[in-house]
């Protein structure tokens, strides 16, 4: 004979199950519908607009393994380190493009750029960045040239600079390149200019 | 209500707390057992077993897995790489089509029929998810059916070889001091390990089988004995010495030869002589060129090998996957040995940092560059793209300042810079002679800027767009002997290097 209090608290925690259950039910239910979605594209600034600058974006060649500058006409915001970003950003849309004389992967992005005195810049790019770049000496030598000779060029003040991955050190680019280290802007600036055609 | 008036008596709420207590105590002591044991099982615990296959289609590997106290192989993935292969299964019945013959298996059984006859498995079949799985030890009667020619199972080691693939070695002792030179009947890429009292190599992708008796004697004071065993897919030659002996190779793999490890100059010990990279092979005193003129005296004081080769990459790091088959890992090795041939017929002594397929860092590879006070250090790449040679100098990061004594460790190589680029100049140079498109150029490559003495970076692509064309001979041979040729012409700038 089970007594009687025993089976009301039986009772009293079944219900209890049973509300609790219908309770994650719901609150499963609600959290499926406000879930964000995997890449949230909403733009957390305003896009560049207004009047255009003319920068020189130095581009890597495959073909010849050349670094070349090209003249180009980008909308630039007034701050430094905004400029900077804008900058590779545009650098960037060449080698997305289709037609891409140094093709990167899909998906590749550069995440922001800080200026930090005295005369430091970090570029931080994405991982799809890094692991979908292409594996090789000159064809990652090419890549870092590229990025840092266009920001040094364009941004006066600059001495070294290093660059991160998702916000961290990584060792290589893609197995090869060193990003271990800070870059001395002047010693890549003589890579440039060894990688300017004819040379 | 018996529970709450014991709970109200003290005597008995203290009886209560007391067996709690003793139950936790007890249940601590458990737990500490159970992690004790789990913890001296650990290192006990079996490693993974595996099967090795060789056949004139591919050499493979096949995990194993253990059931009912024996180990099994799934039959798709044994037969994929040799030939077009499906299964179709029921409940009743598991067929297996490899190109035109056809074999039926039943989930527990012990025979399975091939082409309508009769095979004994030697064990149950056991189909798990869609996985015909059959006992290794079947294999030597199924396997000759499904494929129709000799099969030969070493079963004790997990072994199978098809066809007429085995590598037979022969091992001669000559010279004094005694050298063990091991002929193969064809080229080896063993790894090779060094313990007290013995030099171990491990064959893990060779068919290599054992000589007629598997304990080989020499008669010999200081390599007395060799001894030939088979284990989990790999045959190892383990050769019993009473001094420290190194492995060399040559003619292209087939000739490894054993001998001792005594420095080929009179020289101060250093960490390097005691510390060869895993899978290096240093070139020894008895090469036949050594007659050739050697480096200065003063500049190999303290220095065992004149130049470091070193292969980039290597064990998990692959490089660049140059194609579906091709790994830069590989054909740095086989771009190093054709150098370190070029470097020797030139008199020049050259270890080989990375021979077979070994994990090392840059850092360890620096070390060991650094130790041994190379007169150079030549880091082998290989990539697809863009056309003929570039050779690499450092492009220095900015770093610390040198305190004293002591260097900066990422900006080591800024005393030899200077020599590093003239030493490349003319290494493209050189290459340029012998009509191949050639760059000099400064990368921010690992390990050159760690390196103290002078180093240089060598990246081979093909002429065309053909990678196939890095793993021919000739192309080799080519880049290679112009590098030779221009260290051997910088001999006596880069004897002084520090």
């Amino acid at each position: 004979m089970i007594p009687r209090h025993l089976k009301i608290g039986m009772v009293v925690l079944l219900l209890a199950a049973l509300g609790l259950g219908v309770y994650a039910w719901h609150m499963r239910k609600a959290v499926t519908a406000t879930a964000v979605a995997p890449t949230d594209t909403r733009p957390l600034a305003p896009p560049v607009a207004g009047p255009t600058e003319g920068v020189v974006l130095f581009v890597a060649h495959d073909e010849d393994g050349t670094l070349r500058p090209e003249s180009a006409q980008i909308p630039m915001p007034s701050g430094r380190q905004q400029r900077a970003e804008e900058l590779l950003r545009a650098l960037l849309s060449i080698y997305l493009d289709k037609s891409s004389p140094h093709v990167l992967g899909a998906g590749s992005e550069i995440r922001s750029v800080f200026l930090v005195d005295p005369g430091i810049a970090v570029i931080d790019l994405n991982a799809a960045f890094a692991n979908t770049h292409r594996s090789g000496v000159l064809v990652e030598d090419l890549t870092v040239a590229s990025l840092i000779h266009t920001i040094s060029a364009n941004t006066p003040g600059i001495l070294k600079v290093q660059i991160l991955v998702d916000g961290n050190e990584r060792d290589t680019l893609a197995g090869h390149a060193d990003l271990s280290s800070y870059y001395d802007v002047s010693a890549v600036n003589q890579l440039a200019v060894q990688l300017q055609p004819g040379q | 209500m018996p529970w709450t008036k014991k709970i109200q008596s003290g005597e008995n709420a203290g009886g209560l707390l007391v067996e709690a207590v003793s139950r936790s105590r007890v249940a601590a002591v458990a737990v500490v057992l159970l992690i004790l044991v789990w913890a001296l099982w650990l290192p006990g615990a079996p490693s993974e077993k595996h099967l090795s296959v060789y056949s004139t289609v591919a050499n493979y590997s096949l995990p194993l897995v253990q059931r009912e106290g024996r180990d099994y192989v799934g039959l798709l993935e044994l037969f994929e790489p040799l030939g077009k292969v499906s299964a179709k299964s029921d409940s009743q019945r598991w067929r297996l089509r490899y190109n035109n013959v056809q074999a039926d298996f039943q989930p527990g059984k012990t025979h399975a029929q091939v082409q309508g006859r009769d095979a004994d498995l030697g064990g149950k079949f056991l189909l798990e998810n869609g996985r015909g799985l059959v006992p290794v030890g079947s294999l030597g009667a199924l396997m000759p059916r499904v494929l129709g020619g000799p099969v030969a199972v070493h079963e004790e080691s997990d072994r199978v070889f098809i066809g007429g693939v085995a590598t037979h070695f022969t091992a001669s002792l000559t010279g004094d001091p005694a050298r063990l030179v091991l002929h193969f009947t064809a080229p080896v890429n063993p790894s090779v390990a060094t313990e007290p009292g013995a030099l171990r190599m491990t064959f893990a992708h060779e068919p290599l089988v054992a000589p007629a008796s598997p304990t080989l004697t020499f008669g010999s004071k200081t390599i007395p004995s060799a001894i030939y065993s088979e284990s989990n897919g790999m045959a190892i030659l383990t050769v019993n010495a009473l001094i420290p002996v190194m492995a060399t190779f040559g003619n292209d793999g087939r000739t490894i030869t054993v001998s001792p490890a005594a420095p080929p100059v009179s020289a101060p010990p250093n960490p390097a002589s005691q510390n060869i990279p895993p899978g290096a092979t240093p070139a020894t005193s008895a090469q036949p060129t050594q007659a050739a003129p050697a480096a200065p005296a003063a500049a190999s004081a303290g220095r065992r090998y004149f130049a470091i080769v070193d292969a980039s990459h290597g064990g998990d790091d692959h490089g660049e996957t140059l194609s579906t088959t091709l790994l830069e890992k590989d054909v740095t090795v086989a771009l190093a040995r054709s150098l370190r041939q070029e470097l020797e017929s030139r008199g020049i002594t050259t270890l080989v940092l990375r021979d077979s397929d070994a994990n090392l860092s840059v850092d360890q590879r620096a070390v060991f560059a650094n130790a041994d006070h190379a007169a150079i250090y030549i880091a082998l790449h290989a990539a697809s793209s863009g056309h003929g040679v570039r050779v690499y100098t450092s492009m220095l990061p900015i770093g610390d300042n040198d305190r004293g004594p002591f260097r900066s460790w990422s900006t080591a190589q800024h005393s030899s810079l200077q020599l590093s680029q003239s030493t490349a100049s003319l290494v493209a140079g050189e290459i340029q002679k012998r009509q191949i498109p050639v760059r000099d150029l400064s990368a921010p490559l690992r390990p050159l800027n760690n390196v103290i003495g002078p180093a240089i970076a060598v990246e081979v692509a093909p002429q065309g767009s053909d990678v196939s064309q890095l793993t021919a001979p000739d192309y080799e041979q080519l880049i290679t002997s112009a590098v030779a040729t221009a260290i051997a012409a910088a001999r006596d700038q880069l004897g002084g290097a520090p």
